[in-house]
């Protein structure tokens, strides 16, 4: 029982995470409070979720391409292109609050970003490029996609309706929170209620004989790109309306890296096969965590990338069985001289 | 009589690796001016002699010397200052480079630290010209050439090396007739010089074409070395497999003749074939009839097989599978039409190593049905079950990951996959190697069975032992052609070995 407890995949990644949050309680004794003020629930916690939500999206896209042995380095340039669009749309529009024109945004936003998933996804599998090299191209274009639609500016909006999005909040909960788990619940009934799932694990561990035994293979690696594609356009709508204006340069900047990160700390190997989108929610909100402490504990900020290396470092040493293995061998041989006497009288 | 000294001698060559005995005390000559070739089926030692003569692999024990003199051989660097040579299977250049930069490649004439190209470009020129008789321009990238003649620039660049023997490692695998003899040719030029060549091939017209002296290994021991013109086609054959023909006990065959020429053909193959893979052949397979496939490692056994299930596209003829239409372009297209292929790479191309027992056996059955109609899990579960029992399947719990299986049982739940499909014609490469005997027969039977039920079998094996007691009726191929089909009657595995040997 306490075997299958350590064993479980989500076992090391909630034991980092409770590490992260218990450490700031000694910075931040009120750090668990939860408010409720006007109808709105505030606190740490809900502030980590809140601003995690674009990651834990971008991260959930990235778990399914991960797992067919690919990887998307093109979304954090997907984000910006995304926020891009609909910052766009709606400020030329004539009456911003407009829900006709925020909902018109929003669908050429995500449309295409879909349509960026699915060229991500015919580079792959139909020109045969390799997966880094084929998103790369977009991770570099895209950023100049973004300038060419704000034209270099940052483009302001001030839209209640599309703000809602990124600040409003439902039941007293941010409504980014329900945005992140629409797209999980999505992923969730479609890779484990559908064959899907069977298929992404199946042609990422073994390519050759997904083939062999008649499955479609491009049709599932395009598929997970565009659903990609989708995620990120989602969180690019986050982060846009939470602070009403589209970046094309720094939105979503090094997205790709901390998703892809997310992805490994929750346990899905970059080999591909088994994925766990638990397991990469986990890891965002690690990563959400992180930031958020570093923040808060005041390191200065020519060095906070240098923390973060490190704990992220520490994260990935303790989840690594390998590592784990050889720490406990080297335990279990340590050397007492002074009991050696002991031992071998005894025996 | 006196025969020559040797130039390269071997004497008692032993190699192990962990739990295997690659090479037991082998004795291996090569005389100058003499084409040698080294014989044996798969795992009979003969590229780990090659590696040990390369300088790849060091020996356990034993001696090596080369004109008499004892020399000991611990890297390739070594081996080529000895004045041995090799050309890989693979031609290991670089084809965006010119001719001249790969025959010269790491050691160009230089002079103050420049690379003097000039004097390269002709020095290449005068040694494919002089050694080669091979005029070409040197200064074009190699792609510009045919793999034939850069098999024959990755020989120059072997030359260039002052050698004294030159390794041919499967050399004509990728060639085809016209570019074989032009290799030929070159051989025998190099031959007259001098040169000891060692000719490795699975070709038999070919060995008996160049060759003076044959060695054969067998399960990394000697077996003996012959001239050529003294052994017949049989007798290597029968030497390489391990069965004296003299000494061959018939099984007897089960006791009513079936006749299928009257039942109805399931699958046909019409001039199907693939250049460089398998020339062009017919080949009908009836219902419910087992169809082995005999012949040498290379004679074409799996790229039959391959052309059969759509995974390698066939450039002539066609395929018909009975009332499911025409032509195999994928092999999902062949499942669809009810064929189903069990590779011979268990590994590489039948298990998916991260996923379970029970994922394994449904995969191919969930991929027909496609992503929205997902089985059940409870179906899923009585699946497994049900195929873990009925094969016999060990471990029981079908939510073990596969890759912790053994072989044959691997091999089991990659069965129960395609059995699953409820296929037409079932093609089996290999399906027993590896694994241990009760489970060979275990599938042995099955196959036996299944055909009973109507099933029919494209059945692949290197032991003719388990080809003549499983087949209704067996193709022969040799060289990658379609040699012959020998009726069930006539099964024996004397026939099949002649056939195989042919000549």
């Amino acid at each position: 029982m306490k075997n299958q407890l350590f064993k479980h995949h989500l076992f090391w990644p909630v034991t980092m995470l409770a590490a992260l949050l218990l450490f700031n309680l000694i910075y931040s004794p009120d750090f668990f409070k939860i408010v409720l003020r006007e109808g709105h629930l505030y606190g740490s916690l809900i502030d980590i979720l809140n601003f995690g939500a674009p990651l834990i999206l971008v991260a959930i896209g990235m778990t399914l391409v991960i797992a067919t042995k690919g990887i998307d380095l093109s979304v954090g340039s997907i984000v910006a292109i995304s926020g891009a669009v609909a910052c766009m749309m709606i400020s030329k529009g004539a009456d911003q609050s407009s829900l006709s024109l925020v909902l018109t945004a929003i669908a050429a936003a995500l449309g295409l970003s879909l349509v960026l998933g699915l060229w991500n996804g015919f580079l792959v599998t139909g020109a045969g490029i390799q997966p880094i090299i084929a998103t790369l191209i977009l991770m570099v274009a895209g950023r100049g996609i973004a300038q060419l639609v704000t034209s270099g500016q940052i483009i302001t909006v001030s839209s209640d309706t599309y703000e809602y999005i990124g600040t409003g909040s439902l039941a007293t909960l941010p409504f980014s929170i329900f945005v992140v788990a629409f797209m999980l619940i999505i992923a969730s009934l479609l890779t484990r209620r559908t064959a899907l799932g069977l298929f992404i694990e199946s042609v990422g561990s073994n390519p050759k004989a997904s083939l062999l035994s008649g499955v479609r293979s491009s049709v599932v690696i395009l598929a997970v790109y565009i659903f990609c594609g989708l995620c990120a356009g989602i969180a690019g709508l986050l982060l846009s309306s939470n602070v009403s204006s589209a970046d094309g340069n720094n939105a979503g900047l090094w997205y790709e890296l901390d998703a892809i990160l997310a992805v490994v700390i929750g346990g899905t190997s970059l080999n591909g096969g088994r994925f766990y989108l638990m397991g990469t929610v986990i890891g965002a909100l690690i990563i959400q965590t992180l930031t958020t402490t570093i923040y808060m504990i005041g390191v200065p900020p020519e060095i906070t990338l240098v923390v973060k290396a490190f704990v992220v470092l520490a994260v990935c040493l303790v989840q690594s069985e390998a590592f784990r293995q050889s720490l406990v061998r080297r335990w279990k041989t340590r050397h007492y001289p002074g009991e050696k006497e002991v031992v071998r009288r005894a025996s | 009589m006196s025969e020559p000294q040797a130039l390269l001698q071997m004497r008692g060559i032993h190699k192990v690796f962990p739990g295997v005995k690659a090479l037991t005390n082998v004795d291996f000559r090569l005389f100058p001016g003499e084409v040698h070739a080294l014989m044996g089926e798969n795992g009979a030692g003969k590229s780990t002699l090659i590696k040990v003569m390369t300088g790849v692999y060091s020996i356990d024990e034993g001696s090596v010397a080369m004109e008499g003199h004892p020399i000991s051989i611990h890297s390739p660097l070594e081996s080529q200052s000895a004045g041995i040579s090799t050309v890989y299977q693979e031609v290991n250049l670089c084809t965006n480079l010119t001719v001249a930069e790969n025959i010269f490649i790491g050691r160009e004439p230089r002079k103050f630290g420049r690379i003097r190209w000039k004097e390269m470009n002709q020095r290449a020129e005068a040694l494919l010209k002089e050694r080669l008789n091979l005029h070409i321009d040197v200064t074009q990238p190699l792609h510009f050439y045919s793999v034939a003649i850069q098999q024959l620039i990755a020989i120059a660049r072997a030359l260039n090396i002052s050698a004294k023997v030159l390794i041919l490692d499967e050399p004509t695998s990728s060639l085809d007739r016209n570019e074989v003899g032009q290799l030929f040719r070159i051989i025998r030029k190099l031959k007259s010089e001098g040169l000891a060549i060692l000719f490795v091939t699975h070709f038999l017209d070919q060995v008996y074409e160049i060759s003076d002296r044959i060695t054969i290994l067998r399960n990394g021991e000697l077996i003996g070395e012959y001239m050529a013109k003294d052994l017949s086609r049989i007798d290597l054959v029968s030497k390489m497999i391990g069965k004296e023909l003299n000494l061959l006990e018939e099984l007897p065959k089960s006791a009513e003749s079936k006749k299928f020429a009257n039942q109805e053909v399931m699958v046909e193959a019409s001039g199907l074939g693939r250049k460089g893979s398998i020339e062009p052949f017919n080949l009908k397979i009836h219902k419910g009839e087992v169809v082995g496939l005999a012949g040498l490692l290379g004679s074409g056994r799996t790229e039959t097989a391959r052309l059969f299930f759509g995974a390698d596209k066939a450039d002539q003829g066609g395929l018909t599978v009975h009332g499911a239409g025409q032509g195999v372009h994928s092999p999902r297209e062949a499942i669809d039409r009810g064929i189903a292929f069990c590779s011979e790479n268990r590994k590489t191309e039948g298990i998916i190593d991260d996923l379970t027992i029970r994922e394994n056996i449904i995969l191919a059955l969930q991929a027909t049905r496609g992503w929205f109609n997902r089985i059940p899990r409870k179906k899923q579960d009585e699946i497994a079950d049900e195929y873990i029992k009925a094969l016999n399947i060990n471990p029981k719990n079908p939510e073990h990951l596969i890759k912790n299986l053994s072989g044959g049982n691997q091999q089991k739940v990659l069965l129960a996959r395609w059995l699953l499909t409820n296929p037409k014609l079932l093609i089996l490469d290999e399906p027993t190697r590896g694994i241990d005997v009760g489970a060979k027969a275990e599938i042995q039977k099955l196959v036996l069975n299944l055909s009973q039920q109507g099933m029919s079998f494209l059945f692949i094996s290197s032991e003719l032992e388990e080809v003549a007691r499983v087949s209704d009726r067996i193709a022969v191929l040799r060289d990658r052609r379609k040699v012959k089909e020998i009726q069930e009657e006539e099964i024996s595995q004397q026939e099949i070995m002649q056939a195989i040997a042919g000549g």
